[in-house]
């Protein structure tokens, strides 16, 4: 049964990495940007989610407030900075992300914000009942995060293959001059990007708050350093991958952890997978090459 | 304020002057963006941290140990890079950093979260450094020598092919600039600096914790090499010595110095790439303007 529930701990897991990473690779995709400032997104959603669930009470109002504020707050970090550097350098924009990110947390920590302390987020399970049977068991809170997860991809999915909104994002990630001159509108489409890609984050950051019962200004630097990760082994820019690529992770990590312990922190093991993977097959899983 | 406060400020100034030279080797000469140089800032100061209070070795050889072992841990560290670039590259840095950090705070031999302490002040031909002037001096010494690596490099034939691979590393491999070869130096000459500038750290405070060697530490020696002039002997200096003394001029800043190192950063890549005093930027080209005589090293001019 031990391996059971790790399988089920494991799929969770993978869970808030696959809400986080789908948001970065869909950034990548279109931009060609690291965008570091994502940690920030999720922080943010978390805090709004608290915010929000401390005054109504209701986890799904804190679900909605924070995916959407999370959206315009990841337009914003677009309109003001990457949209300027559309056609620097690479490291000109990554390095800008970095300085947001460092400048969001920093800012994140102050007492007028989220103060340098953590806050609980008291939304158990939202009512939804304890799954036990033979092959999976999961606690109501597991079993919240595995619902939102799936509807949230289901709803991508549809997006990205089903509506024009999809095709656009596709051809721009193809070749973004070539797409302009199709004529499609790249700001509203890269903008329509970021506002799904971020409300996806702050979607994750509300539900790991739940699970874990805190929310405090540093909670996205793993989670998103992870995300990464992910991303290069799933293959830059493609969705699929950074799931399977989540799966993976996050069954590493739980089985190394039971199985063999604390050789290395737990948090370094999806480092050492990153160098092997960028030693040996620097394309990703399911990268394009 | 006292004088003491002000030595010490400017100790770490000097320190600090070290670490943006030496991250500028790497990142402004060869061109390998890199967020975890405080990772080398950390290994330099727990080695010779640890030589000190568990082996009780003298300064001079937990000083040369944190240069050997840090440069030699970088090398290893810049093998990633031959294969990975650009933002792949940086994520690896970052990754460096994280794993340092927790290799620190979680092996109890390096002492855990509680950090090292009780590090002696160091003794060189029987006097003793012990904080105030002479300390200053000492981590002044290391910031001139920095800075004369940094030149001598710049002048050199492996000066050149970090020029050349800093540009494009196709064209300098074409015209037979090993590129594997001269990154690989960057890296490891870079993490030596960087690891004998721990060592001064770790013996100046008198006691190390991993906090003190986190990524945001990292970001703000980026943010000195970027604010002063990515590339140039002048940039990192001003950079460190503008970034480390702001904060404590203005007690308001201090609260802040994350912030102010991240918006900076933001900034500077908005409107001044190449930083304040960088090549391109419009105060140099202003100064050089008013004052024609003083001009640039026919290396800084070419394109």
């Amino acid at each position: 049964m031990l391996i059971l529930q790790n399988l089920s701990d494991a799929l969770i897991l993978a869970c808030t990495y696959i809400l986080m990473a789908a948001g970065l690779t869909m950034v990548y995709g279109v931009l060609k940007v690291l965008h570091i400032a994502h940690a920030s997104v999720y922080t943010v959603g978390a805090f709004i989610g608290v915010l929000i669930y401390s005054w109504v009470g209701n986890f799904w109002l804190a679900l909605l407030g924070a995916m959407l504020t999370s959206g315009v707050f990841g337009v914003l970090i677009y309109r003001s900075t990457y949209f300027y550097l559309l056609n620097a350098p690479r490291t000109v924009p990554l390095i800008a992300s970095v300085g947001m990110f460092v400048m969001f947390t920093d800012l994140l920590q102050k007492n007028f914000l989220m103060g340098p302390y953590q806050r609980a987020f008291p939304a158990a399970g939202a009512g939804l009942p304890a799954i036990q049977t033979t092959w999976l068991s999961l606690t109501p809170k597991q079993l919240l995060i595995l619902l939102v997860t799936l509807g949230l991809l289901v709803m991508l999915y549809f997006l990205l293959t089903r509506t024009r909104l999809g095709l656009s994002w596709q051809a721009a990630s193809m070749d973004r001059e070539m797409a302009a001159a199709v004529g499609i509108n790249l700001n509203r489409s890269i903008a329509a990007n970021f506002f799904l890609g971020s409300a996806l984050a702050g979607a994750a950051g509300v539900l790991v708050g739940v699970y874990n019962n805190s929310v405090f200004a540093t909670m996205g630097d793993l989670p998103s350093y992870k995300a990464f990760i992910i991303i290069v082994l799933g293959g830059m820019g493609s969705l699929p991958g950074a799931i399977l690529a989540s799966l993976l992770l996050a069954i590493v990590e739980n089985f190394m952890v039971a199985s063999i312990g604390y050789v290395l922190p737990r948090d370094s093991i999806a480092f050492l997978v990153l160098i092997l993977m960028l030693m040996f097959r620097p394309n990703g899983l399911l990268g394009r090459e | 304020m006292s004088s003491g406060y002000i030595v010490t400020i400017l100790t770490f100034v000097a320190i600090y002057i070290s670490l943006a030279l030496s991250l500028n080797i790497l990142t402004g000469y060869a061109g390998q963006i890199s967020l975890g140089h405080a990772a080398f800032l950390g290994i330099g100061a727990y080695t010779s941290a640890v030589l000190a209070v568990h082996y009780g070795l003298p300064f001079w050889v937990d000083f040369l140990a944190a240069v050997v072992v840090t440069g030699m841990i970088g090398t290893i560290l810049g093998l990633p890079s031959l294969r990975v670039r650009h933002d792949f590259l940086v994520l690896a840095t970052m990754g460096v950093n994280f794993v340092v950090v927790s290799v620190f705070k979680y092996v109890d031999f390096f002492g855990g979260a509680m950090g090292l302490v009780n590090i002696p002040a160091p003794t060189i031909l029987g006097l003793t450094f012990r904080g105030g002037a002479p300390y200053l001096t000492l981590t002044a010494i290391y910031a001139l020598l920095t800075l004369a690596v940094c030149w001598y490099l710049s002048k050199t034939w492996s000066g050149l092919a970090f020029h050349a691979i800093r540009n494009d590393e196709d064209a300098a491999a074409s015209v037979g600039v090993g590129s594997a070869r001269y990154k690989i130096y960057a890296f490891g000459i870079s993490a030596a600096l960087a690891g004998g500038a721990g060592s001064l750290y770790a013996h100046f405070l008198g006691s190390v914790f991993p906090d003190n060697f986190v990524f945001v530490e990292s970001i703000g020696m980026l943010s000195m090499v970027i604010f002063g002039g990515i590339g140039t002997l002048r940039g990192p200096i001003i950079g460190a010595i503008f970034l480390r003394l702001m904060p404590e001029m203005f007690r308001f800043i201090q609260d802040y110095r994350f912030t102010l190192y991240g918006a900076l950063l933001v900034l500077m890549m908005l409107f001044q790439p190449m930083g304040l005093l960088g090549k391109d930027s419009w105060l140099w080209k202003f100064s050089t303007r008013v004052w024609p005589g003083y001009r640039t090293s026919k290396r800084e001019e070419m394109p």
